[in-house]
């Protein structure tokens, strides 16, 4: 069956552009215009996304878009299914919020025509969002690789933007982590071409077999993708450059950053090696996500400053996100395994929006109280009404309770592993939901204790608390998601599902 | 073994020894200069898997030494970003590892500011 562009398909392309020629563009003019060019470049992205949904809702099949008009294995392709566009779509959603608070944090000072920090932090927020695309939307397994490298030199330099030595030392250790992992990833691409003549995903999903090759491959690219995405025991770099980095910066690290690696996971996993991979081995994955649940959890717990218990529970949110794969690979027919997938991409999207949000808030809690030390937060609440009610409601998502997206994508991996008979996920669900409760709630009753006298406060801008608080709403709010039909995750998906049978 | 496989087992050693010296050394840019190393590796490999992948008549897949051009152009990215980094971390903290008990005592370390700006950020007017 030979790839054709089908018709839309060149939305694909102009999706893709915006940031790029965002990117270009904000580099030639530089200095207070590279703000402009991204705010600007924004609003083109969330039309040229929602084009795509509309045309994917009409046809029913996956957009696909063959460069140069050369059909794989001779050409490549980029191919948008359900879930590429869900990821998309958050995405553009997450990037708005964190342009709009970072506004103010990042903007050009006065007089200066061009300062080092604000120049940084907006071309690479242009940079993360391109090489985010190209890593949701192309089809083959170098054109990943690509991104991946992308996605990695976009997010080292914004760890480092204030030019603290800890924060160096952070991105160095970023960096050398992701260097190692797309190596590796690089060698089991390498292998695959050499086993089967292709790199393009659809081709060798029917190509594949449960030979050494294909083994050491996927075991090598998981491995690499593994530490970039910090699952544990691969997670050490992580704590240090989310919690170092600005606030903004964090949340668009956290949030967006390690979605991209762990995508990657799910097109090699499910797509590719679909009809390779046994439940067995999805259970050693899944069972490093568990350690990476119970591991960031409790360290998060004994963490004196909130900014690292953020980042600690992002170690343990992303291993919630592994969970998905023996319930996938595992399930007794295609809706539970549909819905295991749903509930995956949910979990994905829900950390995503939640993540950003709440570094976001505990960004304006330094700013405010002039520290992030958790045990002196007391009278936090009364200072700072907005912020910590963004923060409870990011927390609710996080933990996982309607109406909240968290509490749908939990649900749906919960049913789907007692469908499957694997009970143990259930519990490690319901463990790491009281982990993560445990630590959320740890920061709100000492943020709620009402003191003898106001805490004094710097102020911030009232806008950068809106723009958290209404981040904050629409991660709580993601449930809604459960009146959307489960089939939009698998638009596109039908040849790779059947041919996993 | 004919020669291909010499240059895969070539490629594989000096993978095995760049991936070794990546975790091991403390210093960075011995670090880096082991990711090189890999990279070679990994290059190598390549190259042998493009010989033994050959139609008749070529000397390798074109195909895989596309890859490796595009692999060479990332890992040297890759190293000029690592190397800046590192080159920043000297001036700043006068070490070249990664350890945080390197930067304790230093003379002259700034401590966070007081009114709890981060200080990489343009500073905020007060009531703005």
């Amino acid at each position: 069956m030979q790839d054709v562009t089908t018709p839309g398909g060149h939305w694909l392309v102009l999706a893709l552009m915006v940031p790029v020629a965002g990117l270009l563009l904000a580099v030639l003019f530089g200095g207070r215009h590279a703000e402009r060019i991204a705010l600007a470049a924004l609003p083109l992205g969330a039309i040229a996304a929602l084009a795509i949904v509309m045309q994917m809702l009409s046809s029913g099949a996956a957009l696909v878009y063959c460069l140069g008009n050369w059909a794989p294995p001779l050409g490549i392709v980029l191919r948008a299914d359900g879930l590429s566009v869900a990821m998309m779509v958050t995405t553009v959603v997450v990037l708005t919020a964190i342009a709009l608070f970072a506004r103010i944090d990042f903007a050009t000072p006065r007089g200066a025509r061009e300062a080092r920090a604000p120049f940084v932090f907006w071309v690479m927020l242009l940079g993360v969002w391109a090489a985010l695309l190209v890593v949701f939307l192309a089809g083959d397994f170098f054109t990943l690789y690509v991104a991946l490298e992308l996605v990695a030199f976009a997010a080292v330099p914004l760890v480092s933007l204030d030019g603290r030595a800890e924060t160096l030392q952070a991105a160095l250790r970023y960096l050398l982590y992701a260097l190692a992992g797309s190596v590796l990833y690089l060698v089991g691409t390498v292998l695959i071409y050499g086993g089967y003549g292709t790199l393009d995903i659809a081709l060798l999903a029917d190509r594949l077999r449960a030979e050494p090759v294909a083994i050491v491959a996927v075991a090598l690219m998981t491995a690499g993708l593994l530490a970039k995405t910090a699952l544990f025991p691969l997670h050490l770099w992580l704590p240090p450059a989310h919690a170092g980095a600005p606030a903004a910066a964090s949340a668009l690290l956290s949030g967006l950053v390690i979605k991209g690696s762990f995508f990657l996971v799910i097109r090699l996993w499910l797509d590719a090696f679909g009809s390779v991979m046994t439940p067995a081995a999805a259970q050693l994955l899944a069972a490093l996500g568990a350690g990476a649940i119970v591991v960031g959890s409790v360290v998060a717990l004994q963490q004196a400053r909130l900014k690292l218990m953020v980042a600690y529970s992002t170690v343990a949110q992303i291993g919630y996100l592994f969970l998905m794969f023996p319930l996938v690979l595992g399930a007794a027919s295609a809706g539970a395994a549909a819905a295991a997938l749903a509930g995956g991409l949910l979990q994905a999207i829900s950390h995503a929006t939640a993540k950003a949000a709440m570094f976001m808030a505990a960004g304006l809690v330094y700013a405010a109280l002039g520290h992030d030390r958790v045990a002196d937060l007391r009278g936090a609440a009364r200072a700072l009404p907005l912020t910590i009610a963004a923060f409870a409601l990011s927390g609710i998502a996080l933990i996982g309770l309607p109406p909240a997206g968290g509490f749908l994508a939990k649900w749906l991996l919960l049913s789907s592993a007692l469908e499957s008979a694997q009970w143990w996920w259930v519990v490690v669900i319901a463990l790491g939901g009281l982990l993560t409760a445990a630590y959320v709630f740890l920061v709100l009753s000492k943020a709620l204790t009402t003191t003898a006298e106001p805490v004094v406060i710097t102020p911030v801008p009232r806008s950068s608390e809106v723009i958290v608080l209404a981040l904050a709403i629409v991660s709580a709010l993601l449930g809604v998601a459960a009146l959307a039909p489960l089939d939009l995750v698998l638009i596109g998906r039908d040849e790779v599902m059947s041919g996993a049978r | 073994m004919n020669s291909a496989t010499w240059y895969g087992l070539l490629g594989a050693t000096l993978a095995g020894i760049g991936l070794y010296g990546l975790i091991v050394h403390p210093h960075v840019l011995r670090k880096i200069l082991s990711f090189n190393l890999l990279g070679s590796g990994v290059f190598l490999i390549a190259g042998v898997v493009a010989r033994r992948g050959a139609d008749a008549g070529l000397p390798g897949d074109p195909v895989l030494q596309g890859l490796v051009i595009t692999g060479i152009i990332v890992a040297f990215s890759a190293t000029a970003l690592a190397v800046a980094l590192l080159l920043r971390l000297a001036e700043t903290a006068n070490t070249a590892s990664l350890s945080p008990g390197a930067l304790e005592g230093r003379a002259g370390d700034a401590p966070l500011p007081a009114d709890g700006s981060d200080p990489g950020v343009a500073r905020r007017r007060e009531g703005s």
